[in-house]
């Protein structure tokens, strides 16, 4: 097996639900907040279907901040970047490895959440599909996001409660375009957040491996 | 080709600190090195230096082969059994049949075990075996014998001897003394700035 794959391997092992570090935690919280939203606004069926998708949206975004905190800061501090370094493993690879490991163990499942979620809020199918389309588009960039910021604050003191404050100013243009397509009748909102994350996608694995490397200067 | 590693005039400096400067070092296969110097003085630094995860403050380094380290971290999952944490690095390093190391260091009994559970000196042993499994011509060991009791130094010690003797290069940075027989030893206080 060759290293990449086996670091792939290992990231999943970790960050999926079931896995040492993963936990089903995130998803009961977004599924928890579409759960609240009804009961916080009251029974109007049609004001439930006008904002539900936006709540969705917000619960996501909420939801993407809950992994950060493990997401790299115990690698950094038990020295798992320091070995793959010496094996020739760069940070950029070993942060594209965790990006796309972070990405599968979180979105997917949060796209399926999404549909109990939808029914709970009373969405109909064509809002329920725009949202399940921005999502799909915009989670790329979420994870990029969450990914960067984890990277910067990994090697400080209580750094994951500043990641959380982090990451929601750099969220806010997928938020935009993302929740933005549900009061749009075509899909060029949804094509702008794909284009978002995958500009995040592409800037994510070099800025989040600088930061590993300036952390080891502390 | 050959392993080597070689410093050439490096300086280090943390934070607004010089720890050291104008030192070089040079090591062929078969060479130990060790280095001495009390607390603070820039031991760790020096062999992070050394592995290319630290950039000198000036000099350079170069180093043909590939490199193994021991340091503090044990860059084990701390929830995962032992084996399986170990399992991990060997499909990195392309290891075979890590058998022979897990023997020599009396690890595999310990397999099952979750390694938050392990003591200091276990650690240490399970740090040693994947260098054994890396199977790599330079080793840059960082205080190796923390935690070890007498019986575990003595193999670490002979372990040593073994690769060095096998056309290795070793850099042990410690505070203890260490048998290595025919070691060089570099004292970091001479290159104090």
């Amino acid at each position: 097996m060759s290293p990449a794959l086996a670091l792939l391997r290992r990231d999943l092992g970790l960050l999926m639900p079931g896995g040492t570090q993963g936990g089903v935690l995130p998803l009961l919280f977004f599924l928890a907040v579409a759960m609240l939203y009804p009961f916080a606004v009251g029974p109007d069926a049609q004001l439930l279907a006008r904002t539900g998708g936006g709540v969705i949206w917000v619960a996501a975004l909420l939801a993407a901040i809950l992994p950060l905190e493990k997401l790299v800061a115990g690698d950094v501090e038990n020295g798992t970047f320091d070995q793959l370094h010496l094996r020739g493993i760069s940070e950029e690879l070993a942060m594209a490895i965790r990006l796309a490991a972070h990405w599968l163990a979180f979105a997917p499942l949060l796209l399926v959440a999404t549909l109990p979620a939808a029914a709970l809020l009373g969405l109909s199918g064509e809002t329920t599909r725009t949202v399940l389309l921005g999502l799909l588009a915009g989670t790329p960039g979420l994870a990029a996001v969450g990914l960067m910021v984890a990277a910067l604050t990994a090697a400080m003191r209580g750094g994951a409660a500043l990641a959380g404050l982090m990451v929601i100013p750099l969220a806010v243009p997928i938020l935009i375009f993302g929740a933005g397509a549900l009061a749009r009748p075509d899909e060029s909102a949804i094509l702008l957040t794909a284009a978002i994350s995958l500009v995040l996608v592409a800037i994510a694995p070099f800025a989040a491996g600088a930061a590993i490397r300036a952390s080891r200067e502390n | 080709m050959q392993a080597q590693l070689i410093a050439n005039d490096i300086a280090c400096r943390r934070g607004e600190r010089l720890l050291f400067k104008g030192l070089s070092l040079g090591c062929a296969p078969g060479d130990a090195l060790q280095v001495t110097g009390s607390n603070g003085v820039g031991k760790s630094s020096l062999i992070r230096i050394l592995a290319g995860l630290l950039k000198p403050f000036s000099g350079e380094v170069s180093t043909t082969g590939a490199m193994g380290l021991i340091d503090e971290t044990l860059a084990l999952d701390a929830n995962q059994p032992l084996g399986k944490a170990l399992a991990f690095w060997e499909r990195i390093d392309g290891c075979r049949d890590p058998s022979r190391a897990l023997e020599v260091l009396q690890l595999e009994e310990l397999l099952d075990v979750p390694v938050r559970f392990l003591s200091t000196g276990q650690k240490k042993r399970a740090a040693f075996a994947r260098l054994l499994n890396r199977n790599c011509p330079i080793w840059l060991l960082d205080e190796p014998l923390n935690g070890l009791d007498t019986q575990a130094q003595k193999s670490v010690e002979s372990l040593v001897a073994l690769h060095c003797s096998g056309g290795g290069i070793a850099v042990v940075a410690s505070h203890q003394a260490m048998a290595l027989p025919d070691a060089e030893t570099l004292a970091i206080e001479d290159f104090a700035a």
